[in-house]
């Protein structure tokens, strides 16, 4: 019997480890197709996050594999009694100093990496003086604010700010940095592809810099509840090259200061694209 | 100290206390009791019942997420006809709220410290009752009134809807979400007198350990299970006052308007708030310092009683007694400093996150070492395959599970991506479901004779174990890849992404195996009254443990023990050649040498 229970406990490791494995070959990775992030910074974390799951990993493999053997051995201890020891003291100074010492390095190995991400002392300087967009989570939408073309992002609202709900473009190749704050309740600016999060906190404005480096269509989601309607925040952010991103701008631009009499129809048919054109 | 030359330093009189009375009548005994082992088990099926509600609240949500929008079979017409049967958003968020609520404040923190607290701690150290017998059984009664708090917020004023961390502003303001309304200020009242529930039974079981242990029982001679209640009334009597204090600020930012927790300027609704000044940091910040440590106090009671069970059922001490206490103390003192790494995306100064880091990483080591000692203890045994073993191993080998994926919480960069997605609902599933249920179910199996004085079914018991084991992994597992994925936790509806669409079918499948689980749950009750009134009658040790309690008659009588316990040695003999025993109890003086003692001993 003690043989079936050796092998009950074997079976669901292997199967953890198998489908651990399977992961990136079928979708169960990082999200979008081939599971990289869509940021040098965003490349950084998932590098450090395959490191400590090729740690784990051997560590699962390895505690699993002793515990089971244990098991083995010790449900077909033939002796008549099982051996008798309080411990072992060269044995237990082995297991406390490898795994500290894996922790430390751990732990020191990516200092670096936090304060690149999140110093801000270690934020482009670029992007620290012209900020790209303010953005402002409520319920349950996100709104931006980028500042006029040519303007710089003001703290306070400014008459020819353009504003868009739900939409934020981003140029790529360049790092750029956004204002986070809230109207209402805590949110958190949550883009799975470049492995951005920050929480928006009422009464603070804080600033997050990415960089994305390939072009598409990425979800921005809110992470932390914001109420029944938490799920819906949908919204993207759209990267694009430097000249599509002005071109957006401006496109921005002239929309929003129709004033009603110009050429432009005043999107009758709902496309900006098309209002854009004529 | 060896076996051999039982010490007569640190012997101790039972200390006296306030003595209390016989049982009376059916109310005094049964009901309004004073005696440890009753309040134990008014609080075992008081939990018990809990772990209904709050598994039912689980299952609600899995359906939502399986099934996003689709009526709930035969529930779902009788609860929401007004939807149509179906889970509103509003309820959902409801749902995990109170699933949350339920299940840490009323079923683990009661059934350890409550349960198994109550009912070995004057056992194993072989006191007669308590310290404070009135003030535990207030202690019981305190967790009526945080059900019915509860309850009320539940049903009565729209349900809470700000999750289990109470996160203001959405929590602090009621214009900020249906539920949080009246509803948030029920809750909060809830936690409370859960609160003050814990932190008398802690004050008495700090008390208890301390000043009454029976003559002989040194602090390094207590079972580990005493250890792991001990530190963990230590850490509740000092960090639950800082929970409390949060709630009653944000009661009073509720009624009164104080504005602790949030600032000036905030649109809700179209609406402007009232004035500000406060900072929703503050409370996570405080909250974060009890509910932090709180994940240990519903770890380290299993993790004693795990090292207990499982040395009894190999026959063998329990390897390295020592750097098994130190590890525990280490993980509660390191558990005081950790707080801020549920903070990493907060908006908190990122220096500060660094130092959470690395005391987070620090916090692994000694629980990695606890692994490797309950391994080797196993190492070399003599393991009988039972119930209590089994649902042991299980607590074993899926906390290494939760421990590992701990780490990747602890690396701050990586945490910023999983942080608030499903990886962390993996994560801490896999420890207070992995961990601390199954070490729950093992305990139940464990003290069931000593309880109620009758085995339960073993057969019954490994078809339970079977199946939660296997509907575990099924539910719990999978979230490692939601959360690979990016899909945040307390969605009604991800699949509204683009990028989670895909992720149905594994909502699917864990909701099945979340149903099996459930349903396995059922067996468990079925054993438990089936065995108290049917079960075979057990003496006094049935399991040939050497701690105290299995000394005193099963169930024991008022007052505990039949004779004056002494205790000559630690915990955990056994392997030792004791007449035609294997093991020697901690009140038995005499024995013969210990076969084949390894050169390395260190015994305590």
């Amino acid at each position: 019997m003690g043989k079936g229970w050796c092998l009950f406990f074997l079976f669901w490791p292997v199967a953890a480890v198998v489908s651990c494995a399977a992961a990136p070959f079928i979708g169960w990775s990082f999200p979008y197709d081939n599971a990289q992030a869509a940021s040098n910074l965003g490349i950084r974390i998932d590098h450090l996050f395959y490191l400590i799951l090729a740690i784990t990993a051997a560590v699962f493999i390895g505690t699993q594999a002793v515990l089971v053997y244990a098991l083995w051995r010790s449900a077909n201890n033939r002796d008549e009694r099982a051996q008798h020891t309080h411990g072992n003291h060269k044995l237990e100074l082995i297991w406390s100093i490898i795994p500290g010492a894996i922790l430390l390095f751990l732990a020191l190995y990516q200092m670096n990496l936090w304060a690149d991400f999140r110093f801000k002392n270690h934020y482009p300087e670029a992007a620290v003086k012209d900020p790209l967009a303010e953005v402002t989570a409520r319920q349950f939408e996100w709104r931006f604010r980028y500042p006029a073309i040519g303007k710089q992002l003001q703290p306070k609202p400014q008459p020819d700010d353009l504003y868009t709900v739900n939409e934020l473009h981003v140029p790529f190749g360049k790092p750029v940095l956004i204002q986070l704050r809230s109207d209402d309740v805590q949110h958190s600016f949550f883009l799975p592809a470049l492995r951005i999060k920050q929480d928006a906190l009422p009464g603070l404005q804080i600033p997050v810099w990415f960089e994305a480096n390939k072009p598409g269509v990425y979800d921005l989601v809110c992470a932390e509840l914001c109420g029944w309607g938490h799920y819906k925040m949908k919204a993207h952010v759209i990267v694009e090259p430097e000249e599509e991103y002005q071109a957006y701008l401006k496109n921005l631009t002239q929309q929003q200061s129709y004033d009603g009499l110009g050429q432009i129809a005043a999107n009758e048919n709902g496309s900006e694209s098309e209002a854009a054109e004529k | 100290m060896s076996v051999l030359n039982p010490s007569p330093t640190g012997l101790q009189p039972i200390t006296t206390h306030q003595s209390h009375e016989g049982p009376g009548n059916f109310i005094t005994k049964y009901i309004f009791s004073t005696d440890h082992k009753i309040i134990a088990i008014q609080f075992l099926f008081t939990t018990l019942l809990m772990m209904i509600v709050g598994g039912a609240l689980a299952l609600a949500v899995r359906w939502q997420l399986a099934f996003p929008w689709e009526s709930m079979p035969i529930v779902g017409p009788w609860l929401f006809a007004a939807e149509g049967g179906q889970i509103s958003p509003e309820f959902y968020t409801m749902l995990f709220t109170m699933h949350a609520t339920v299940m840490i404040f009323l079923v683990i923190i009661p059934i350890l410290a409550g349960t198994f607290g109550n009912y070995l701690i004057p056992l194993m150290i072989g006191a007669d009752d308590m310290a404070f017998p009135k003030l535990n059984m207030l202690s019981y009664w305190f967790m009526w009134p945080a059900i019915a708090c509860f309850g009320m917020s539940f049903k009565y004023a729209g349900g809470p809807a700000a999750g289990w961390t109470s996160y203001p502003v959405l929590a602090d303001l009621a214009q900020a979400a249906p539920g949080s309304g009246t509803a948030q200020t029920f809750w909060l009242l809830g936690v409370t007198f859960v609160g003050f529930s814990s932190m008398m039974g802690s004050i008495n079981y700090m008390t208890t350990i301390i000043n009454m242990r029976a003559p002989g029982m040194t602090f390094f001679r207590l079972p580990m299970t005493i250890w792991g209640l001990f530190i963990t009334a230590i850490l509740q009597a000092f960090a639950l006052p800082v929970l409390t204090a949060g709630g009653f600020m944000q009661v009073a930012d509720r009624l009164f308007g104080t504005c602790f927790f949030y600032p000036s300027g905030l649109v809700i609704n179209n609406a402007a708030a009232t004035v500000g000044g406060g900072q929703p940091l503050l409370w996570q910040h405080l909250f974060w310092f009890y509910s932090h440590p709180a994940v240990y106090i519903m770890l380290l009671p299993i993790m004693g009683m795990v090292s207990d069970m499982l040395s009894c059922m190999c026959r063998k001490p329990l390897f390295g007694y020592k750097p098994m206490v130190f590890s525990m103390s280490a993980i509660a003192s390191l558990g005081f400093i950790v707080w801020g790494h549920h903070m990493f995306t907060s908006g908190m100064n990122p220096a500060v996150g660094m130092a959470f880091m690395v005391s987070t990483m620090m916090i692994a080591l000694p629980s990695a070492i606890k692994t490797f000692n309950w391994t080797a203890t196993i190492w070399g045994g003599k393991l009988e395959f039972n119930t209590v073993t089994l649902n042991c191993i299980a607590f074993l080998s899926m906390f290494i599970v939760g421990g590992l994926s701990g780490i990747f919480m602890a690396a701050v960069p990586v945490d910023v991506y999983f942080h608030d997605t499903y990886f962390i609902v993996a994560h801490f599933h896999y420890i207070l479901f992995g961990a601390t249920l199954f070490g729950v179910f093992a305990g139940i199996q464990f003290w069931f004779p000593k309880m109620f004085g009758r085995m339960m079914n073993e057969k019954l018991g490994k078809t339970h174990f079977v199946l939660t084991f296997i509907g575990a992994n099924g539910t719990f597992f999978p979230m490692h890849f939601l959360g690979m994925q990016g899909m945040p936790r307390r969605y009604a509806d991800p699949y509204l992404h683009g990028y989670l669409e895909h992720l149905l079918p594994m909502n699917q499948f864990m909701t099945l195996s979340a149903i099996l689980m459930g349903a396995a749950q059922i067996l468990l009750f079925i054993n438990i009254f089936y065995s108290m009134f049917f079960g075979p009658k057990a003496g006094r040790n049935p399991w040939n443990a050497t701690t105290l309690e299995w000394a005193a008659p099963s169930p024991p009588p008022h007052g505990n023990f039949d004779f004056v316990p002494m205790v000559y040695h630690g915990p955990n003999e056994y392997a030792v050649v004791n007449g035609d025993k294997d093991f020697l109890m901690q009140t038995e003086q005499e024995c013969q040498p210990p076969r084949n003692i390894t050169t390395s001993d260190t015994s305590v």
